[in-house]
């Protein structure tokens, strides 16, 4: 059982296989074909409005059936408890070293929920990932504990760290305006990636999702932040390290920021309680960036244009220089469901 | 970052590649100031190759900031003048806002420590046949295509290892291992000004005198306080026009001549090098404008140091500039009326030596980084023709 709380958890797995059976019994199956090539780029919009109940605290029980549901509806699976692993199998096998890279810069306020990438693991090892062969990371190990990360070293248990604890890559790897040294933890420790983010607004960005939360994966982010990160956040995105292994992006919007980011602002987050998930980063991105835009309006306040903030560096991932995904909203399919246990 | 390559060498001459070079370096240092040290912080490694790293003793108060609303700052030190978000970093990787109050993070945090010939940074006229105690941190503000000292450059300084030296400590090294000079190089000390300043101080209170190697891309205020307190200057300016400082510096060409000028204002002996690098920079009409700006802003006595480009970090695809080319930017420069240019990176080439403007008899002969013959009188005239020859020529 994958424990990544500085806690004990109760049996995850039957907890998860319980809420899976019930909303398989459901039945529920999502429209829109799988994506190829020529298809729309699928992004899930999945929402539980029910996620925190009464209270301020996720119930870890309703975030994993809702991680369940989105993964089905990306690849278009019936909800069924066999598919709740067979999303999984699209993703990664036995033979995989599985990376999570979560985004934990906002400490406990606005980091990945513990609880979703716990989900993740387990569904990685239902599909064949030895528990060993997951690592859980980001840029600092200190940083991780703060936002609620037990950190793992060695044993047949996931593992959770940060790259300080093995470094960068000597040799620099370079596409356009970027040169950078790769986490050791992404080169020499994964053959799949999955994205973990978080939605938040960026007062020099525009918007950190997906894209950027690849910054954490090299040594020098803080070249990156001129011109509203463009074309840095593209570029680096082109970088082989990144993109051969880069496979599903699963975007935590239990909380998310409409202003204020990238530090966490209380006054300036909302309880959005749903996930982004999508194989397509730069789809991903432009659907995270309306949400944002969607509740900036709510609030009066003025657009990211508007500001001069717009995320360009999404235009710039999705041209033709770079072809890492789809920000034409003509292109992107977004499935919105609703999720949580029954 | 400045283009003043650390060397590459391990102890006893064995090469070594450069992360094992940094350790060798600190080790070195350690060597050097064994007893004087403070020891490495902590005891468990990080990072392969890196020692842990005591944040708090490096982590001090920034001098060059203002606050601004919602615990933001806005950084005063250099022209870019970044707005810093609390936990968040300026483009420098090396300041950091924590809680509305913005910190450096490299106060005492050398990375780097040699003890070079003060030719090597290169100052020419500037103490010849001395040495410099010569220390650096972790980062720069700009990110120029073709740093030689990348690594540490553009790095956080917990990415790379370092040692603790007080500013008392480095002036008790230089003093001790017989250096008239620390010098604050390999990086850019812009992003260390704090510790520079202290550092400085410190020397002169032992007599020890400062100089300093840095790109010039600074605010007035800050260039003022901070290069107020060295001895002599050297200044990288890496081109002659705007668009390449954007594309291949990241950073701008004007505050960095207007740096120049003030030097000039303060009364700081200064030197410039300007690295050639084939197809970007070694234009006739560029040279040309270079040289008359210099003649007309500075005066025709500052020396022009006119350096060898090796391909390096991300613009390995250019080739080392011919010497033809330094030759070329040589002629022009003297052309236009500048009395000290120099070719740079190039050893043994006969523009390394310092000729009197007057009588053109050779004053100061080099060979590689050592000034083998100095004939400059104490007053700093030539001994043949008593013509006057600018710099700091004695101790």
């Amino acid at each position: 059982m994958t424990d990544l709380r500085n806690r004990s958890r109760r049996n995850f797995l039957t907890r998860c296989l319980t809420g899976a059976a019930a909303l398989g019994a459901a039945g529920l199956r999502e429209g829109g074909g799988a994506q190829t090539a020529t298809a729309k780029s699928r992004v899930v919009v999945a929402r539980d409005p029910l996620l925190r109940g009464s209270s301020t605290t996720i119930n870890a029980r309703r975030l994993e059936a809702l991680l369940d549901r989105a993964m089905q509806s990306l690849f278009n699976l019936a909800v069924t408890r066999e598919n709740s692993t067979a999303a999984w199998r699209r993703i990664a096998s036995a033979n995989d070293t599985v990376s999570l890279k979560v985004n934990t810069l906002g400490g406990r306020g606005i980091s990945t929920n513990v609880d979703l990438v716990a989900a993740v693991c387990e569904r990685l090892q239902q599909a064949g990932v030895p528990a060993r062969n997951i690592i859980v990371w980001d840029r600092d190990t200190e940083e991780m504990e703060r936002a609620g990360f037990r950190i793992a070293i060695g044993g047949d248990r996931v593992q959770c760290f940060g790259t300080d604890r093995v470094g960068y890559e000597d040799d620099l790897s370079a596409w356009g305006s970027v040169g950078s040294r790769f986490s050791k933890i992404l080169t020499r420790s994964s053959t799949v990636l999955i994205n973990l983010p978080v939605l938040k607004d960026h007062d020099g960005a525009g918007v950190t999702i997906a894209l950027k939360n690849m910054y954490g994966a090299i040594h020098n982010p803080n070249k990156y932040h001129p011109n509203g990160c463009d074309p840095y956040v593209a570029d680096l995105n082109m970088l082989p390290e990144i993109r051969s292994r880069m496979k599903l992006t699963i975007c935590d919007a239990t909380t998310a920021m409409y202003e204020g980011g990238p530090g966490f602002k209380p006054e300036h987050s909302w309880k959005l309680n749903g996930l982004l998930v999508a194989q397509d980063a730069v789809a991903l991105d432009f659907t995270g960036w309306q949400l944002i835009e969607r509740k900036r309006a709510e609030m009066g306040l003025k657009t990211l244009e508007a500001e001069q903030r717009a995320p360009r560096y999404i235009a710039t991932a999705a041209d033709s220089e770079h072809s890492l995904g789809h920000c034409d909203p003509a292109r992107i399919a977004v499935v919105e469901i609703q999720g949580g246990t029954s | 970052m400045n283009c003043e390559l650390i060397s590459n060498e391990g102890m006893a001459g064995i090469p070594l590649d450069r992360r094992s070079f940094l350790m060798c370096a600190l080790a070195s240092g350690a060597a050097l100031g064994a007893g004087e040290f403070a020891g490495p912080a902590g005891a468990a490694p990080l990072a392969a190759g890196a020692q842990a790293q005591n944040d708090a003793q490096f982590t001090f108060e920034a001098k060059f900031y203002e606050k601004l609303a919602n615990r933001k700052i806005k950084c005063k030190l250099c022209p870019r003048e970044c707005v810093v978000g609390d936990k968040e970093r300026g483009y420098c990787g090396v300041r950091e806002n924590r809680g509305g109050i913005y910190y450096t993070l490299v106060h005492s945090r050398v990375c780097a420590a040699h003890i070079d010939p003060v030719e090597k940074k290169p100052l020419f006229h500037y103490l010849p046949g001395t040495n410099a105690f010569s220390i650096a941190t972790a980062g720069c503000n700009v990110n120029c295509k073709f740093c030689q000292n990348w690594d540490i450059s553009q790095s956080r300084p917990e990415e790379v290892p370092a040692q603790y030296i007080s500013p008392h400590q480095a002036a008790g090294i230089a003093r001790k291992y017989d250096c008239p000079t620390i010098a604050f190089t390999y990086s850019e000390p812009v992003v260390f000004a704090e510790y520079l300043m202290d550092t400085a101080d410190a020397a002169h209170e032992a007599g020890v005198r400062s100089i300093v190697v840095s790109n010039g891309y600074m605010q007035h205020d800050s260039l003022e306080q901070a290069y107020g307190k060295m001895d002599a200057v050297k200044i990288d300016l890496k081109a002659f026009t705007e668009s390449y400082y954007a594309k291949v510096v990241t950073g701008q060409l004007k505050p960095v001549l207007d740096s120049l000028v003030t030097l000039r204002k303060m009364g700081k002996w200064t030197e410039i090098v300007y690295l050639v690098l084939p197809t970007l920079n070694d234009d006739d009409a560029e040279f040309r404008g270079l040289a008359a700006w210099i003649k007309a802003n500075l005066g025709p006595d500052v020396p022009l140091h006119f350096t060898q480009f090796h391909p390096e970090y991300l613009l390995k695809n250019l080739p080392i500039t011919p010497v033809a080319t330094l030759e070329r930017a040589k002629a022009i420069a003297d052309a236009e009326g500048l009395h000290y240019v120099y070719i740079g990176n190039v050893p043994g080439h006969p523009a390394q030596n310092t000729y009197c403007p007057q009588c053109r008899k050779m004053l100061v002969e080099r060979v590689g980084f050592t000034a083998s013959q100095m004939l400059i009188r104490k007053d700093s005239t030539c001994p043949y023709c008593h013509h006057n020859i600018p710099g700091i020529w004695h101790a």
